[in-house]
């Protein structure tokens, strides 16, 4: 059983320079609570990993506004100008990997493995810098696994022992970085009883959701 | 004065012929959206977003809008019945894997390899390339839906000047005045779009092309 922690206790504990996985598409599936926090704590330094920056304002936008992260880990950014124009101007580390393969590299983190060969990227300068290897004929790129000091994640609904269930398409890199990331603190929209969400459909077990918050009813 | 289609339905038009019922197909962003709406009604495909669903409708019935299911441009969508959702390693799964029967994308340059290039032009637009090098390399087919030329002249090269986005040679490259097939070969051109001759293609490619069979005379 766990107590619902205070948004603003939890986010404490992020120190500068922490690296997160941030759940979310498009700001889609992100934890805003959590992200508005982060933002009123003035964080700096921050490494994140996420599928995209989404736009100015929203989702992990915002912490790109702020000024609150140093590198990003994504595959997307052409829908955030500002993460575009920090990177040109030399402001912000950005290292931009196939969708596909950040999934897997976030998967391997939280699987135990190395990491994974893929064929997304050979020959293309997604390779550059990677090592190739052939299997049966075929070439891949050895891609690594990627872990985190935190994994924020959102979902639809907790139960008081951290299971969780996700919503359609704002399941997205949520359950994978919920397994990558070394401490998890998961947002929920609703936390009900433990035994209200069936074994069934729960997607993530709670043991590994070591905070849990609520985003505030309206 | 009759309606005169413009490139990007003319495009969407040709391509929506390509897909077969029960085909499962990923639509990129952009133009490759646009063939959606110009589905038989007989031909029933599962639309595939990279965002984690299968069975998705482009539009969400109205007044339906949820924050919880968009397309992978963050824009609403609705959920078909019979629809399924999973995570992202699971949805790049299907695409990597072979699961997708075609993936429509759109492109900035073809080349006579049928190498793509649609993910950077460097110094200028570093977007990232999100799932398009997956979308490449995986699906049985790859189709691109490009216009035929852009303001510096033909998207159709010898050789892409652009980084490209896969080794793996697309399957048709469609366009307001063509129908192209990358082969081992080379391009071979298909199909004209009406009113369009074999000539007025020629004079818009840079890359070679081979006519295909019977091609020459029909037009």
């Amino acid at each position: 059983m766990k107590n619902p922690a205070l948004i603003a206790d939890v986010v404490a504990m992020i120190p500068d320079g922490a690296s997160l996985m941030i759940g979310g598409f498009m700001g889609s599936g992100s934890p805003v609570l959590l992200i508005d926090e982060i933002v009123r704590q003035r964080k700096r330094g921050l490494t994140v990993i996420a599928n995209d920056t989404a736009r100015p304002g929203i989702g992990i936008g915002k912490l790109i506004d702020a000024g609150a992260v140093s590198k990003v880990v994504t595959s997307h950014i052409g829908t955030n100008p500002k993460t575009q124009q920090l990177m040109l101007d030399g402001a912000l580390d950005v290292e931009l990997v196939p969708q596909g393969t950040l999934a897997e590299r976030i998967r391997s983190g939280g699987f135990g493995l190395g990491g994974v060969l893929t064929p997304t990227g050979v020959g293309t300068l997604a390779a550059a810098g990677k090592r190739t290897l052939e299997v049966d004929g075929q070439t891949f790129l050895l891609e690594t696994a990627l872990k985190a000091d935190f994994a924020l994640v959102a979902a639809r609904r907790a139960d008081y022992d951290g299971n969780l269930e996700y919503a359609l398409t704002a399941r997205n890199f949520n359950p994978l970085m919920a397994m990558a990331g070394r401490t998890t603190v998961a947002e929920a929209e609703q936390i009900v009883p433990v035994g209200a969400i069936a074994p069934d459909a729960v997607v993530t077990p709670g043991i590994l959701v070591r905070y849990l918050v609520r985003r505030a009813s309206t | 004065m009759k309606h005169r289609p413009n490139a990007k339905e003319v495009i969407a038009r040709r391509v929506a012929q390509e897909l077969r019922d029960g085909d499962c197909v990923n639509l990129g962003i952009g133009l490759p959206t646009m063939v959606a709406a110009y589905m038989s009604p007989s031909v029933r495909v599962h639309f595939h977003s990279e965002n984690g669903i299968m069975g998705m409708s482009p539009l969400p019935g109205e007044g339906l809008d949820d924050p919880c299911l968009t397309d992978a441009g963050g824009r609403p969508i609705g959920a078909l019945p019979g629809a399924s959702a999973f995570d992202s390693a699971f949805s790049f799964g299907l695409i990597r894997g072979g699961h997708l029967d075609v993936t429509v994308l759109g492109g900035l340059e073809v080349d006579e390899a049928g190498h793509l290039a649609n993910w950077m032009v460097p110094g200028r637009m570093v977007p990232g390339m999100g799932g398009a090098m997956d979308l490449v390399t995986g699906p049985r087919r790859v189709i691109v839906a490009m216009t035929h030329r852009s303001p510096s002249g033909s998207k159709l090269v010898k050789r892409c000047s652009l980084p490209i986005t896969s080794l793996r040679r697309v399957d048709l490259v469609v366009t307001e005045l063509a129908v192209i097939e990358p082969t081992a070969t080379g391009l071979v051109l298909k199909e004209t779009a009406p009113g369009v001759t074999v000539r007025d293609v020629f004079e818009a490619t840079e890359a070679a092309l081979k006519i295909a069979p019977g091609l020459e005379r029909a037009a």
